[in-house]
This record gives C-alpha cells, sequence and structure tokens, in this order.
C-alpha cells in the first residue's frame, strides 16, 4: 500500500501546528493518534453520534468526517483547548454545575456544540439549542442536564465577552 | 477560638460529580486513551456465517505479513468456555453457530495492517441448517446448536404460589394475551475495548472496563490459563455500560492470548459496527400472560409462560427470568401465581444484561394487563391499582419483605400532578372519534409502575462490599471502596455519606475505586446496588474513623465525646456548636505522639439478604425500590408517529442522597424507556442484523424528549445508607408499558409488540398486525 503524505499547517488551540499526515486521514485520527489530543472522542466514525465535534473556524465540524489534509490554514479549537486563564470555561462549568456529564463520553463533543452554538447566536430559545445538539447523542442523561447546561451557560455569558471565535 | 460552627449537612444537596472536571475537560481516560510503550493493534476475524463447521482456517499468508506479531485461532488456545453456560470458548475451532463468532484474532504493528491481516486468513466452511426462531428451535428435528443439548434448552425455570387453577375458578374474568419483546442493545458512547499485558513473571494486568471486576478474576482465570491471584484489573473511566459490561465477552480473553503471544501489550478496540455485531443485546421475549380478577377487582391469579431467545451462546441474558417472575409474583398482590421460562439456543446474536434485566418486558405485559382489567370490571386504572397494590411490612408469596414501599404513594402523586383521572376519561372521548375531520393527532396519557431490588440482590454468596478509610495529616479523606463507577455517580455519593460522618466538605475526600490490587472486594455494580452496598460499607468505615476521632479529641479535651461532634473540618461542642480543635491538628497530635497512631479505618457490608431457595424463593434484596410513571403522548394517525410530552415519575428512593445525580438517573433512565418503546429496534433477519450503525439504529435525540417532571418519595428505609434505595435502573423500567397504555388511552387499539414504530402503529391501528387481539 501506497501512503501518500501531504505537509499541512495551521493553528491548533491558539498555537501553530505543522505536520504531514497520509491524505487519506480524517481529523479525529490526526488529533488523537498523531497529536496525541485525546480529549476528542471516537463514537462511531461516521457523522452520526457528534463525540468528535471540534470547531474549525469557530464553526463546529465532526473531526471524523473532515480529511486532516482540509486543516490546513483553519483554525481548530478541540476540548483541550477550550479552558480560559482563570480555569474551566462558562460552558464547562455549566456542565459540571448542572450535572450534565455522567459517563462523559459524549461530553466533549457536546461541549464544543454548545460553545458553536454560543458564539453563533448568544440569544438562542431551548428548542434552538435542541436542535443545534440533535447530532450529538447522550446515552446517560437524557440530554435534560445538558439543555440546561448550555442554557445556563448562555444566561451567564449574555454579558461576558466570547470565549471563542 | 469561639466561633459557633452549625450543623450542614450533604445529604439531599445538588452536589456535582467529583469526576465531572476532569470529564469536560478531556482529561478523562477512558480505554481508548490509554497508551502503553509498545502497544500492539489487536483485532478480530468474525464467522460472518450463522452455522457452520469451520473445516479449515490457514493463517500462514497472514503470519508473513510484515508487522503482524501474532495471528490466533482456536488451536493456539485452551478451548475453555466463557458465561453463564461456560458455552462460548473465546475463539470459536469446531464450528460457528453466530454471525459475531471469533475464529481468529491478530495483533500487528498498526491498525492498517491488523486489518489488512485479518484479510488474509483463509477459512472454509460447511454450511449447517440453521434456526432463527426460539419455536422452531424446539421443534423435533431442528438443527442443534450445541451437541450437550440436543433439544437445544440449556435452562429452564419455574415458579409458582397457591394455585393457579383455583385461582382460575374464582375468577370472574380472566384475560390472556401474547407479547413479544424485540432486540435492542446497549449503544454506550465509548466503545468496547481492552488492554492486556503480561511482565516477565507472568502477572497480568488487563485495563478492563468490567462492571465487575473481582468476579472478572474469577471467572476469566481458568478461560485463559492464569490463576486469579496473578491477575490485577484496572478499570479506566467507563464510556457507559448499563449492564453491557457485567459478563466477559470474547474480546477480552482473546485481548491477552495475543499479548501472552508477542509478549507485548496488545489493545483490542471496536468499531462502532463492530460494537453493535458484538455486543450484548436486551433479551428478546415472547411471554404470554394470563391473568384473573374478581368483580370487585382483586387480582386472583397471573399464569406467565415465555420463550427466550438464547441466541449462539448463554449470557446473562438467560437469566433474566429471576426478575421477570419478580414482577410477575410480586408487582401486585397476586394469591396465585404460576412462571415458566424454557431458554432456546438459536443462531442469532445473544443476550446480556442491560439496566433493569427483564424488568422491561416483565412490566410490559403485567401493566398492559392492569390497565385490560381494571376496564373489565369497570373500574379506573389509578383505583384498580391501588386496590392491589403492596404495602408496606408485606411479605410477598415469593419471600421478598417490604420493609418500606411508597407504591401507593408513587401512584398518588404521579396520577394528581398530571391530572391522570380527568385527561384519562377526556381521551377516552376522542377516541372514535373521526380522523377525517380536521386533525388525525390523538393524545393519551398512560400509567404504569415498577418494582425492582433497591438494596443489591444476593445471587452470589455473599452480595458485599469493602471499604478502606484513611484520613491524612491534614485532614484529607480518601476513600478505597470495591465499588465501580461507570457514570451513575457512585462516587460523589459515596463522598457525601464519608463526609457527611466527618464533618467535611466532598472536596476533602478522594474515592479511589478503579484497580483490584488496591481496592478490598465487592460484587460489582449490578442489580442497582452501588449506593446501597458500596454506601453502607463506605459509612461503616468513615463511623469507625469519627469514632476513633472524637474519642481521641475528648482525651484531648478531657470530655465526654459524647459531647463533640465533627464539622467542617473542626470538633466542636455538639449542643453549643464551639469550634474547640483544628481536626488536622488533633490527628497530627495523634501522628506524631510518643504512642504514634494514624487514622485507617476499613468495613465490610455485607446486606441482610439470602440467596433464593430451588424454588427461587427468599428475601433476595435487602430493601425494593417502587415507581410509577404516568405519559402523555400525542399520536398521529395518519402517519403512526408518537410524539412523548411529557413523562411524571414519583420513584420510591427511600431517601434523596444526590439531587442532582438522582435527576439524571430518572431522566436518563426515562429516555432510555421510551427509547426501547417507540425508537430503537436491532433488525435481527435470519440471524443478521441488518442494522449495525447509527443511521439506522434510531436512538432518541434531544428534540424528542419528553418535559419529565419528578417527584421523589422519601420512606426512608431502615437499613438503607441514611435511608436510600438503589434507584440506577428503576426508571428506565415501566416506561415503555405506560407509553403502550396511552397510546390505548389515545386510539382504543392496543398493542402487544415493540417497538412503537410508525409502521407498526399504523398496522396496529388498521388491525393488521402488532395489537392484541
Ligand atoms: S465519531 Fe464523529 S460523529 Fe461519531
Ligand atoms: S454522559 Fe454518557 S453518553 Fe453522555
Amino acid at each position: 500500500m501506497k501512503c501518500i503524505k501531504q505537509e499541512i499547517s495551521f493553528t491548533l488551540n491558539g498555537g501553530a501546528v505543522c505536520v504531514d499526515v497520509p491524505v487519506t486521514t480524517d481529523t479525529l485520527t490526526m488529533l488523537r493518534d498523531r497529536l496525541k489530543l485525546t480529549g476528542t472522542k471516537y463514537g462511531c466514525g461516521e457523522g452520526e453520534c457528534g463525540a468528535c465535534t471540534i470547531l474549525v473556524d469557530g464553526v463546529a465540524v465532526n473531526a471524523c468526517l473532515m480529511f486532516a489534509v482540509d486543516c490546513h490554514g483553519r483554525e481548530l479549537t478541540t476540548i483541550e483547548g477550550v479552558q480560559t486563564e482563570d480555569g474551566l470555561s462558562t460552558m464547562q462549568r455549566a456542565f459540571v454545575s448542572c450535572g450534565a456529564t455522567q459517563c462523559g463520553f459524549c461530553t466533549p463533543g457536546l461541549i464544543m456544540q454548545g460553545t458553536s452554538l454560543l458564539n453563533r447566536s448568544p440569544d438562542i430559545s431551548v428548542e434552538q439549542i435542541k436542535r443545534g445538539i440533535e447530532g450529538n447523542l447522550c446515552r446517560c442523561t437524557g440530554y435534560h442536564k445538558v439543555i440546561d447546561a448550555i442554557a445556563t451557560a448562555l444566561d451567564s455569558n449574555r454579558s461576558a465577552p466570547k470565549e471563542h471565535s | 477560638m469561639t466561633a459557633l460552627i452549625e450543623k450542614e449537612t450533604l445529604i439531599g444537596k445538588r452536589v456535582p460529580k467529583l469526576d465531572a472536571p476532569k470529564k469536560v475537560t478531556g482529561a478523562a481516560q477512558y480505554i481508548h486513551d490509554i497508551e502503553l510503550p509498545g502497544m500492539l493493534v489487536g483485532k478480530i476475524r468474525r464467522s460472518e456465517r450463522v452455522h457452520a463447521r469451520i473445516v479449515r482456517i490457514d493463517t500462514t499468508e497472514a503470519k508473513a505479513l510484515p508487522g503482524v506479531h501474532a495471528v490466533l485461532t482456536a488451536a493456539d488456545t485452551p478451548g475453555v468456555g466463557l458465561g453463564h453456560g461456560k458455552d462460548n470458548p473465546p475463539l470459536k475451532g469446531d464450528k460457528v453457530r453466530c454471525e459475531r463468532d471469533e475464529i481468529a484474532a491478530v495483533a500487528a504493528e498498526t491498525e492498517d495492517i491488523a486489518e489488512q491481516a485479518l484479510k488474509l486468513i483463509r477459512v472454509e466452511y460447511e454450511d449447517l441448517p440453521a434456526v432463527f426462531s426460539p419455536a422452531e428451535a424446539l421443534e423435533d428435528g431442528a438443527p442443534i446448536i450445541h451437541e450437550q443439548h440436543p433439544k437445544n434448552i440449556p435452562f429452564t425455570y419455574d415458579y409458582h404460589h397457591g394455585d393457579v387453577a383455583q385461582g382460575e375458578a374464582e375468577s370472574d374474568v380472566v384475560i390472556e394475551d401474547n407479547y413479544r419483546l424485540h432486540f435492542v442493545t446497549h449503544c454506550c458512547m465509548g466503545v468496547s475495548g481492552a488492554i492486556a499485558q503480561f511482565d516477565s513473571e507472568g502477572n497480568l494486568t488487563v485495563h478492563s472496563q468490567t462492571q465487575v471486576p473481582f468476579l472478572y478474576k474469577k471467572e476469566i482465570a481458568p478461560v485463559i490459563a492464569v490463576p486469579p491471584e496473578k491477575i490485577r484489573v484496572i478499570q479506566p473511566v467507563i464510556g457507559g455500560a448499563f449492564g453491557s459490561k457485567l459478563d466477559i465477552y470474547p474480546f477480552e480473553p482473546i485481548c491477552i492470548f495475543l499479548a501472552r503471544a508477542t509478549r507485548r501489550p496488545v489493545r483490542v478496540l471496536f468499531t462502532r459496527e463492530e460494537e453493535f455485531l458484538a455486543s450484548p443485546t436486551r433479551q428478546p421475549v415472547e411471554l404470554v400472560l394470563r391473568s384473573g380478577v374478581k368483580s370487585d377487582g382483586t387480582l386472583t391469579f397471573r399464569n406467565c409462560r415465555t420463550l427466550h431467545d438464547n441466541g449462539g451462546y448463554t449470557s446473562w441474558g438467560a437469566t433474566t427470568p429471576f426478575v421477570i417472575m419478580q414482577t410477575i409474583s410480586s408487582l401486585y398482590r397476586v394469591p396465585h401465581c404460576q412462571y415458566h421460562t424454557t431458554v432456546v439456543y438459536t443462531n442469532n446474536p445473544y443476550s446480556g444484561s442491560f439496566r433493569g434485566f427483564g424488568n422491561l418486558q416483565a412490566t410490559f405485559a403485567v401493566e398492559s394487563h392492569m390497565d385490560k382489567l381494571a376496564e373489565a370490571v369497570g373500574m379506573d386504572p389509578l383505583a384498580f391499582r391501588m386496590h392491589n397494590a403492596q404495602q408496606p411490612e408485606e411479605t410477598t408469596p415469593q419471600g421478598m419483605v417490604f420493609h418500606t414501599c411508597g407504591l401507593s404513594e408513587c401512584l398518588s402523586i404521579t396520577t394528581e400532578k398530571s391530572g391522570f383521572l380527568a385527561k384519562h376519561d377526556a381521551n377516552r372521548e376522542t377516541q372514535a372519534a373521526p380522523t377525517r375531520t380536521g386533525s388525525a393527532v390523538k393524545r393519551g396519557i398512560g400509567m404504569a409502575s415498577l418494582l425492582h431490588v433497591g438494596g443489591g440482590a444476593k445471587i452470589y454468596r455473599s452480595d458485599g462490599c469493602g471499604t478502606i478509610l484513611k484520613v491524612d495529616d491534614h485532614a484529607h479523606v480518601t476513600v478505597i471502596t470495591g465499588s465501580t463507577e461507570i457514570g451513575q455517580g457512585s462516587e460523589t455519593v459515596i463522598a457525601q455519606l464519608v463526609g457527611e460522618e466527618l464533618g467535611l466538605p466532598v472536596s476533602a475526600i478522594t474515592v479511589i475505586n478503579s484497580d483490584t490490587e488496591i481496592t478490598p472486594w465487592d460484587v460489582g455494580v449490578h442489580a442497582s446496588r452501588t449506593t446501597f452496598i458500596a454506601g453502607n460499607s463506605a459509612r461503616g468505615a468513615a463511623r469507625k474513623a469519627r469514632d476513633k476521632l472524637l474519642i481521641a479529641a475528648g482525651e484531648k479535651l478531657k470530655v465526654d465525646p459524647e459531647t463533640l461532634d465533627l464539622r467542617k473540618g473542626l470538633v466542636v461542642r455538639s449542643d453549643s456548636g464551639e469550634s474547640l480543635l483544628e481536626l488536622g491538628k488533633l490527628i497530627r497530635s495523634l501522628h506524631f505522639a510518643r504512642k504514634a497512631e494514624v487514622v485507617m479505618t476499613s468495613d465490610y457490608y455485607e446486606p441482610p439478604s439470602v440467596m433464593q431457595d430451588s424454588e427461587f424463593k427468599g428475601d433476595v434484596s435487602a430493601s425494593y425500590a417502587f415507581g410509577t410513571q404516568v405519559v402523555e403522548l400525542e399520536v398521529d394517525t395518519g402517519t403512526g408517529v408518537i410524539r412523548i410530552l411529557k413523562v411524571t415519575s414519583a420513584h420510591d428512593v427511600g431517601k434523596v442522597i444526590n439531587a442532582l445525580s438522582i435527576e439524571g438517573q430518572i431522566e436518563g433512565g426515562v429516555v432510555m424507556g421510551m427509547g426501547y418503546a417507540i425508537a430503537e429496534h436491532l433488525i435481527v433477519k435470519d440471524g443478521r442484523m441488518k442494522n449495525p450503525s447509527f443511521r439506522d439504529y434510531k436512538l432518541v435525540t434531544a428534540p424528542e424528549i419528553p418535559v419529565v417532571d419528578m417527584h421523589f418519595i422519601e420512606t426512608n428505609d431502615p437499613e438503607g445508607p441514611v435511608g436510600a434505595k438503589g434507584v440506577g435502573e428503576a426508571p428506565a423500567i415501566c416506561t415503555a408499558a405506560a407509553i403502550v397504555n396511552a397510546l390505548y388511552n389515545a386510539t382504543g387499539v392496543r398493542f402487544c409488540e415493540l417497538p412503537l414504530t410508525p409502521e407498526i402503529v399504523l398496522r396496529g391501528l388498521k388491525q393488521c398486525g402488532g395489537h392484541c387481539p
């Protein structure tokens, strides 16, 4: 099997990264296996569960569906890059205090999805939150506390500036 | 010091999970995230045939592939069987009995190489006639799945109390229905995996997602020919379990065989497709229920027969009759009861343990019948259930002792809060209304209750759990518990119970619970037992530490220890709250005294339950949980689509310890129960799974969830830790039953099959299948 590689550079959690990756590799595999950022999860590998959600230029993307080479020139944020200098982000804190994580496997993806929703429109309704996380499966929580957490983070962020863009 | 310290309790508070910070930052290490130096990738070749003799396996080419370190077949292994029936050798040598069967395994440098090697394994089969329905597998001349069971029956279960013939003679109304419950699967968001590593002395370390680390050692030992004392089980953070990790499945011993063959650490990790194909399912059941009632609404008898499709091998699904018969015999008072299960081998997938353990199936049938019987004698569903409900201090004919029982309160509060009776009547009026005019959408309301073990289940000789506790020089507590955290929040509840005794916040407590080399014995996380059993054990150890600290403080302060209390990290006078001594200081004074001492305690809690006798009778749990759910739904009679609007639930939880996590259990359980009823369906056709992906296997998503109005009935169980009962499984159990009753209320059509997908609902509404005759 011939392996064609390509060198790419992009911004990852605020730092510059330059790697060569096989052209067939997806972003999830690059993040986890190559860059050792294991916070982003594999749940299905085919865009159906949202466990691998990351932000690309501020927008939620399923890392398993994106070719790694397409990261070139983009700005990526993973769960490892969400924390602020004072600790957990508003969204992370809300997930903790609202009880939105049980086994936690869906949690990084949901936090990225929530962060993306928050970045896009700070004034969304509960119905919009529900629709916004429709592609993120959670087997433990029944979603109620996840929705609470995103709504809570939204509330407390209304006056505060954006954390990620 | 004169500050007055008030007593503050941790019980009933909304305490965030201790492990939440590492889960929200991506720092939690699941099996997928662990890297060991030199670790190889293990992959499994599966049969793809449903019933066939293996004529030849040729691994020559696979072995020759560069980067391949081992290729194993059954010939390289001891061939000892796994599971409740010990009928499942990790690698199959003679024949395969279902689609998922493991026939060879590879360890290689990379995933790509391992996959390529799998393809190079040449297998020659001779297909055998197969059978996919338990009824057909019982017929004379049916294909034999396991030679040692020529009738395809590995187990039967029989239970009775009273005399059903007498019960039937006393009945004014008798009804009988056939229920068919389908295949669903756990869909843990974290796929299955294991890592195995041997040291040079032959000691084995397994990183396993098991829910039962100590039973695991004992059960896997003969299968891998390593004595249990040489096995160490380390549990990573577990990405969901729900019962799926209660049994050992072939991939774990296979991973261990590969590690032994290569003398390297090996990880086997499933793909999602493999997770669907090779994980256990919920037990599918064909159930015939016959029940009787007197015209005054008193239940007279229940007679239940089930056929359990055992699939190709025996895992825990085969033992679900233990739980099914409890609900049949004891959810309501039934003077005469008979129960029979035949477990039958087929060439289908095999079932394991899944939250509720047979109880969703049993409750679906029993609660459907409760509604039907109520209607038959002209009572409303609430009054009929109230009339037959179990009461506190009752001993059921099966031997269960209900020291506390909040069933009547659960029935009252859910029906009152939801406005059940008025809505139930109103919906009935519109059942027959023509749908041509205006909207085809109808509303329904339905209820169902549940009974489940809430204080462990003594199915092994011990149902206990051990705790080791130490308090360090700075009053930080380490609790080492045998219990397992699978996301349900047991660590946090244990920390709360310990903090409560020692007057410390949960932030002063670390819980260690994931390494058999360190932790004391526990049966494992199942049967909703952890809060109750591990909680009592942790509390026992904390009390011993508390006593020790108070006695030492009394000596030091020259006062009666009885007058002292521990609050906020201080020793205080219990009446006035006057602060007397810093706890850390007290501990250091013990530690650095001439007769030096540190604070370490331990406790082993064994619940006062008993194993059932040979007739399945006995008080098997130290406590029992009850609950009721009322479901409100809308059904579009034109499309068959159901929307669940609201679930009003009440659970007898004994006592709320952590409001946040108990709500999480209820919300998650209700949505899982709802998925079972209307969305999830693992389609198995001729032994093959047709929808092994999230695209085709429908899980409930956020926009579909109902409002959940929760109520907690606190019956303060005398044996439970601070009065609590287990509640992990309960919320998933009766949702499907309440949904099917609500659907009847909406449409006047009663369904005997799940899932209530639009196709089945439409068929039923047109009276051409799926509905009860
Ligand atoms: S792993 Fe990417 S969506 Fe499931
Ligand atoms: S918390 Fe377990 S899958 Fe969401």
